[in-house]
């Protein structure tokens, strides 16, 4: 990564009028005006389903056998509070400080999948813009998409970071670039909560000033050096592994909290590529492993997952554009294709394997580059289709 | 007019800067034609000639043919008119600065280059009158990046000419998938290796060509940086270089410049007002070669690295005998006087005006454009410099070619330098009216 670069997911929320909200938990009583949640395996009831805007509070009780949690929701999904661990039989009590507009609450009974959803709505003064609901949905499943990214991730990093613990260096190069698909993929999402990267994918030059290099730098890039450069692990390596473990599951479990508007998802589609273009391309990124086509291809599958998320709003309001992207999209996947070792098969089913970058010539490279700056520069356009009027 | 300005609001409406009328190439002085709405809210109608004489300050100073007298350069801050019979750059009297960019052509889709042909048009008409790309550098949409890249906002149009031209493998590389088939024309040939030539690759040849001149260099860099902007996915940068300096004049009556070797050059250039000798020697004519091509002309451009500091540390004495003119008066060998008719054979024969003269080739005679540029230092810590040598001629068999043969074979200048990129292309005639495109006749077949 490039450090404090990629803000606009932070940047940008505004212009999607979901302004911010704070929510918090308590496990005070709850007042009159409480909207009472009743929870089951099979059941989530609300006991109103309007409510003033400002100071909510949610009466939760577990009347099911597993343990639930429950959240309020955003239209996109975006988290605005939740309660997690109700056991069966108990009550909890949730606040939020919500403005006027569209809200879910979800009870989520053991704790996996999606849950069992009320559609609510908190009324009165500075309402809410609304918005396209296409767009809501976009930003919808691209937060389950950046989700589930994030905890397919965890597994293969695991690999990585057990090979480490044992230091197997073998095992441990192998498994390295593979560790990394699902954060490149989704590292706008990551890079938003502006802690996380620093920890986990900062390179030697990212340092800020005044850190120690041998005592400050964590993360990928550090253990990558080790492998392949240093060609040992030691117990260092071996705490750092465990860190990156412990780095990464918190960024699993924010992930359904940041911040994703449709021009921040556009917007964080072009900064996937500006990473390419800045990082990849150069041969920056994976100077050790030389494996910066894997993560290429990854943050250009990211891209692509979210500009065909926006793709029907943007194709309505700019045909055109939508016409460039998906051959720019075509054209870049067919390049990319030229370097890869494993030929067919989906990125998706499996690793991928590329050419080691190093093998990659000035030409190839230059190719790479064009075929970046073909797709960018129409990429850069498309926050403006999605949010513009149609006519 | 002409005052740089963002558009947005009246971008393709009513701005009459956008119809630049057919101009007779001539330098068109800043505040006439209409003035832009910002321009009359700005300084208001009269204030505008005051104005363009004190901005001229801002860019190079060059001093009058007739003495001392400090005058702007070009009444710098003016507009070339775009649209003529030729294209202007090539005869229009030299700017300061240079930005030549070659590109590759990346589609293969004829509709689809066509479209980029015109619409580089559209935009190289708004930009040397001064004005922004599309719709501007600011006041759109906050969530999309701006049409212009902004950075020549405020700037005047330094009298930028941008001239386009096509190279050899636009016609044999994409000649089939663009009905090019043919089109190339017997003059546009592939330059022989001269002896001595020790060419990057990286550094040569190209599809296209685009050569932005100007007084002002942010307004050159602007530019080309739009135009690939633009046409990202269609073309690609293959190389670029930025020149200062103009190393030759097609205004012979002004002072000669001098290159970096601090020698006058181009003291018998072919004048840009001299009608009959850009006839003979610049303009393609109508029995030349194909049809699209008439009232165009041909362009060799070489990246030639000077040994700079061997050649500082030269004697005077070789250094005058190797040009055959003196380095102060930059008088031929024997003769008082700049202009004075040289003497060809008072030089040495391995001289290089000698060997460079028409005379010497057979009558052979080229338009140069060349321009100094230093690239910084070449990590041995000499300076990467030289000429950026550009050479318009009505046949490359006729004009650069001979001449280069003498020169490469015997030229005691060889010793301090070599010839490091090199490219040549076909320019097209001129944009004729707004309606008029980049290479229309070639593509469209009607001239």
């Amino acid at each position: 990564m490039r450090r404090a670069r990629l803000t606009a997911l932070t940047a940008v929320t505004t212009a999607a009028a979901l302004a911010a909200v704070t929510g918090c938990t308590e496990k005070s009583k709850a007042g009159d005006d409480a909207v009472k949640v009743t929870a089951s395996d099979n059941k989530c009831e609300v006991s109103k389903k309007e409510f003033p805007a400002g100071h909510v509070e949610l009466a939760v009780e577990n009347k099911g056998s597993k343990v639930t949690e429950v959240y309020i929701l955003f239209p996109d999904d975006r988290i605005v509070t939740e309660r997690e661990n109700i056991g069966p039989g108990t009550k909890q009590n949730l606040t939020a400080e919500v403005k006027a507009g569209a809200y879910r609450i979800a009870c989520v009974p053991g704790m996996k999948g999606k849950g069992i959803r009320q559609d609510v709505r908190a009324t009165g003064g500075g309402k809410l813009a609304e918005r396209d609901p296409r767009l809501d949905k976009a930003v919808a499943e691209y937060r389950a998409y950046s989700q589930a990214q994030a905890d397919e991730t965890l597994p293969k990093v695991k690999v990585f970071t057990d090979a480490v613990r044992k230091g197997d260096l073998v095992a441990a190069k192998k498994a390295y670039a593979p560790s990394r698909i699902g954060w490149e993929r989704t590292e706008p999402v990551a890079e938003s909560f502006g802690d996380i990267d620093p920890k986990v994918d900062v390179r030697e030059d990212g340092l800020e000033e005044g850190q120690d290099v041998e005592k400050d730098w964590t993360g990928w890039h550090r253990l990558e050096r080790a492998l392949w450069q240093d060609k040992k692990i030691g117990q260092r390596e071996k705490d750092l592994a465990t860190r990156l473990d412990k780095d990464l599951t918190d960024w699993q479990k924010r992930v359904g909290k940041a911040e994703i508007t449709p021009t921040s998802m556009a917007n964080g589609a072009k900064e996937l590529l500006d990473e390419v273009a800045t990082g990849k391309v150069t041969g920056e990124e994976e100077r050790y492993s030389h494996t910066d086509l894997v993560d290429f291809k990854a943050n250009v599958e990211g891209a692509e997952k979210a500009y065909a998320l926006l793709r029907p709003v943007a194709a309505e309001n700019d045909p055109a554009l939508a016409k460039e992207l998906d051959k720019q999209f075509a054209a870049l996947d067919k390049l990319l294709d030229k370097h890869r070792e494993d030929k067919g098969g989906d990125a998706t089913d499996g690793p991928y394997a590329f050419v080691s970058y190093d093998t990659v010539g000035k030409a190839d490279r230059k190719e790479l580059q064009d075929g970046v700056n073909a797709l960018a520069e129409p990429l850069s356009k498309l926050a403006a289709a999605v949010v513009k009027k149609s006519k | 007019m002409a005052e740089r300005e963002n558009t947005a609001g009246t971008a393709g409406t009513t701005d009459s800067a956008d119809r630049a009328e057919p101009a007779d190439r001539t330098t068109t002085t800043v505040g006439s034609g209409a003035p832009s709405r910002r321009a009359l809210l700005g300084w208001g109608g009269a204030g505008l000639a005051l104005g363009a004489a004190a901005a001229g300050g801002a860019v190079a100073m060059a001093r009058s043919d007739s003495g001392d007298d400090v005058v702007p350069a070009g009444a710098t801050g003016a507009a070339v008119g775009f649209h003529g019979t030729h294209q202007a750059g090539i005869a229009t009297p030299v700017q300061d600065r240079l930005h030549f960019a070659a590109f590759d052509v990346k589609t293969t889709d004829r509709e689809e280059f066509v479209a980029l042909l015109k619409e580089w048009t559209r935009a190289a008409a708004r930009l040397t009158a001064g004005h922004a790309v599309g719709e501007g550098a600011f006041g759109g949409l906050a969530e999309a990046p701006p049409d212009d890249t902004g950075e020549a906002l405020g700037l005047k149009p330094a009298r930028l000419t941008l001239t386009i031209g096509f190279g050899p493998s636009l016609f044999e590389k994409h000649g089939k998938a663009f009905g090019l088939t043919g089109e190339r024309p017997d003059a546009l040939v592939d330059l022989p290796k001269f002896p001595g030539d020790n060419l990057d690759r990286a550094r040569s040849g190209g599809d296209l060509c685009v050569q932005a001149c100007s007084d002002d260099p942010q307004v050159a860099v602007h530019a080309i940086r739009n135009l690939a902007r633009i046409g990202f996915g269609k073309v690609a940068v293959r190389w670029s270089q930025l020149g200062f300096g103009k190393t030759s004049s097609t205004t012979p009556e002004a002072q000669t410049p001098r290159n970096l070797m601090g020698f006058k050059d181009g003291t018998r250039n072919i004048s840009g007002t001299d009608e009959k000798a850009l006839a003979e020697h610049v303009w393609v004519g109508a029995k030349d070669g194909p049809d699209w091509l008439v009232g165009g002309s041909y362009l060799v451009a070489r990246r030639i690295r000077m040994n700079i500091e061997t050649w500082d540390r030269t004697s005077l004495q070789e250094q005058e005998d190797i040009f055959g003119r003196d380095k102060g008066e930059g008088a031929a060998v024997g003769k008082a006087k700049e202009h004075d008719e040289p003497f060809l054979r008072a030089m040495k024969p391995d001289a290089h005006v000698r060997l460079a003269h028409p005379r010497t080739n057979g009558g052979a005679t080229i338009l140069r454009r060349g321009y100094s540029f230093t690239d910084g230092t070449d990590g041995l810590g000499r300076l990467d410099a030289g000429l950026f040598f550009l050479a318009y001629q009505r046949d490359v068999r006729k004009g650069f070619i001979p001449v280069q043969r003498s020169l490469a074979a015997s030229d005691a200048l060889n010793e301090y330098i070599q010839h490091v990129g090199s490219a040549v292309f076909a320019i097209p005639p001129g944009v004729r009216d707004e309606n008029d495109w980049w290479g229309r006749a070639l593509f469209t077949g009607e001239a």
